[in-house]
């Protein structure tokens, strides 16, 4: 596949069509102030972060995340703000031992969001995940809709990140146990077990979901996805689903959120949503959104895709005329396809075409 | 070609006992209890392929994407927490996960109490929570004997019948959570083989159901 990795070949993809629709290239630095993450722990996706100290004695810490950095650097006045950017962050991933350097490509919108922010926002996440296969699900959520459904009860933090990881789970049984251990309405945890069968293509499923007697609090979240609905649909976006499965930190996101899939990986490989609460946790008025895309889980992917290693295997021996050879080489170069000389025979090479130049045969 | 469900099955009596409830909800493949060494079972005509694990790994098939569905214990569900789904509670293989010790063990808090378990995510998580500062001790079987010896104060274990317990002297101190069979599938195969997998999932609830 070239001279480039499969995942680098995707960065330039996927930063070739945030630039199309404006997102400025931004570079960060390889390096922050740990202090920065031990304040935003929960916002992070592994908690492991990979330190050192400075020249100067100060704790810093290899970035693990992109979009902390970028709001850092971000004062109200910029917005609105588009950004993209590819870069490498250091984390551990999910049931993995050790760190591990991970290239994440994203694009992030600081200032008002409304409707057509977040639509060009899917848009963009459906077209990145089309960018690795056209066998993707873009799934999506509003949080509004859990925390309007638990407005009334009294829960706190933990409780209601309890509950969230049972819906993320989609764990019925799970979740009437820890309804039944804090104390939750009946009525409450009626609505909470109908999220939990609720997905399927946007439009569709969204009508199920307001056909169910959820309370006034979670008006703004119906309309803002009923609002995002009629664009995706016109924009002809139909692999997005609902699904309440997706779930993120409640202390930082609000509003709309969304994980994509893509078929052959076993994991998620996008991840975004509304972000305004780490706004104001770094002091911002602003709104924003954005999403990730974590490149690393395609290594493995593409590889199984390739069935050669080359184009043309050239196999020679102490007989054969170096120039022969040579000017075979050439010739393969020269129609673009990718060529590799051997002394001997091929051993385990998977090549397209195998040209024997030994015991003295020549090309026809 | 037909898709077809992979299901990682955990070794062992359970697995057994699943796989009777899988084959009467429809997806049967009979060589699977020949007793004979093969690791992989298919039945291309249900549309099913099963593997045999060590149960403690099944989440790991699962979460990676190994297998799409699997069946593992809550406990180890809980001291693993994979990134899954977890969508049946299959009420088999019940036990409980406990605190046990010598019958008059009480703890008087005047020094670090000494556990040891093969769970050490669920201890540490029950123990700080009543911020009681423990020695995890982090033994990989026969932890009955932990007490007995004098290596640990308590063990955190899994009490099916309390059988071994009185046997060894020891009674449970007090219960952690009820433990059963669940039915996970991974989130990447629930995404695209969906309707397969709720229909396994719907045949599977009604024997379960059924035999309840």
């Amino acid at each position: 596949m070239g001279i480039l990795n499969a995942d680098e070949q995707t960065a330039i993809a996927l930063r070739t069509l945030y630039q199309q629709y404006g997102y400025r290239p931004y570079r960060v630095n390889s390096f922050e102030e740990y202090d920065l993450y031990a304040r935003n722990k929960r916002f992070l996706t592994s908690e492991q972060i990979l330190t050192f100290s400075d020249t100067d004695g100060k704790l810093m810490a290899l970035k693990p995340d992109v979009t902390l950095s970028i709001v850092k650097n971000t004062r109200d006045s910029d917005a609105p703000l588009k950004v993209s950017y590819a870069e490498h962050v250091y984390r551990v991933p999910r049931g993995a031992y050790g760190f591990k350097e991970i290239m994440q490509a994203g694009v992030e919108h600081i200032g008002t969001v409304d409707v057509y922010a977040m639509s060009e926002m899917l848009m963009l996440a459906a077209r990145s995940l089309e960018t690795i296969s056209e066998r993707y699900v873009l799934d999506v959520s509003d949080m509004g809709i859990v925390s309007g459904i638990l407005a009334g009860e009294a829960l706190d933090d933990a409780d209601r990140s309890g509950l969230l990881s049972m819906i993320s789970a989609k764990n019925p049984h799970g979740l009437h146990e820890r309804c039944a251990e804090l104390g939750v309405s009946a009525q409450a945890e009626a609505l909470l077990a109908a999220l939990i069968p609720l997905c399927g293509p946007l439009g569709e499923t969204l009508g199920k979901l307001e056909r169910l007697p959820l309370p006034d609090a979670c008006g703004e979240a119906l309309a803002s996805l009923r609002a995002v609905a009629r664009m995706t649909q016109a924009l002809g976006l139909t692999r997005i689903n609902l699904d309440f499965s997706v779930v993120n930190d409640m202390g930082y996101y609000n509003g709309l959120i969304f994980s994509g899939f893509v078929d052959g990986i076993a994991s998620s490989v996008l991840s975004g949503g509304r972000y305004d609460l780490l706004m104001r946790r770094m002091g911002r008025r602003s709104q924003a959104i954005g999403f990730a895309v974590y490149l690393d889980q395609l290594e493995r992917f593409y590889v199984r895709r390739e069935a050669y290693d080359v184009d043309a295997l050239i196999l020679y021996d102490g007989a054969a005329d170096p120039l022969a050879v040579a000017q075979a080489a050439q010739a393969q170069a020269a129609q673009g396809r990718t060529v590799r000389v051997q002394l001997g025979d091929g051993g385990a090479l998977r090549a397209r075409e195998i040209i024997d130049l030994r015991e003295g045969r020549a090309l026809s | 070609m037909k898709t077809m469900l992979n299901i990682a099955l955990p070794k062992g009596r359970l697995g057994k006992k699943v796989y009777g409830a899988l084959a009467k909800a429809g997806y049967p493949c009979p060589d699977l209890l020949e007793g004979n060494r093969k690791l992989t079972f298919e039945n291309e005509a249900a549309g099913v392929r099963y593997f045999w694990v060590k149960p403690s790994d099944v989440a790991v098939y699962v979460e990676r994407g190994a297998t799409d569905l699997g069946i593992a214990g809550s406990d180890i569900l809980m001291e693993y927490r994979p990134d899954v789904y977890e969508l049946l509670d299959l009420r088999m293989g019940r036990c409980r996960m406990c605190v046990a010790g010598p019958k008059d063990f009480e703890d008087d808090h005047t020094h670090t109490l000494r556990v040891a378990t093969k769970f050490p995510a669920i201890a540490r998580s029950y123990y700080n929570a009543r911020s009681r500062e423990i020695d995890l001790i982090h033994l990989n079987g026969s932890i009955e004997l932990a007490p007995i010896l004098g290596l640990s104060d308590v063990i955190v274990d899994i009490v099916e019948t309390g059988k071994t317990l009185r046997e060894n002297g020891l009674a449970v101190l007090d219960e952690i959570v009820p433990i059963s069979a669940r039915l996970i599938v991974n989130k990447s195969s629930d995404k695209f083989k969906g309707a397969q997998i709720r229909r396994l999932i719907e045949q599977v609830r009604e024997v379960v159901d059924h035999e309840d």
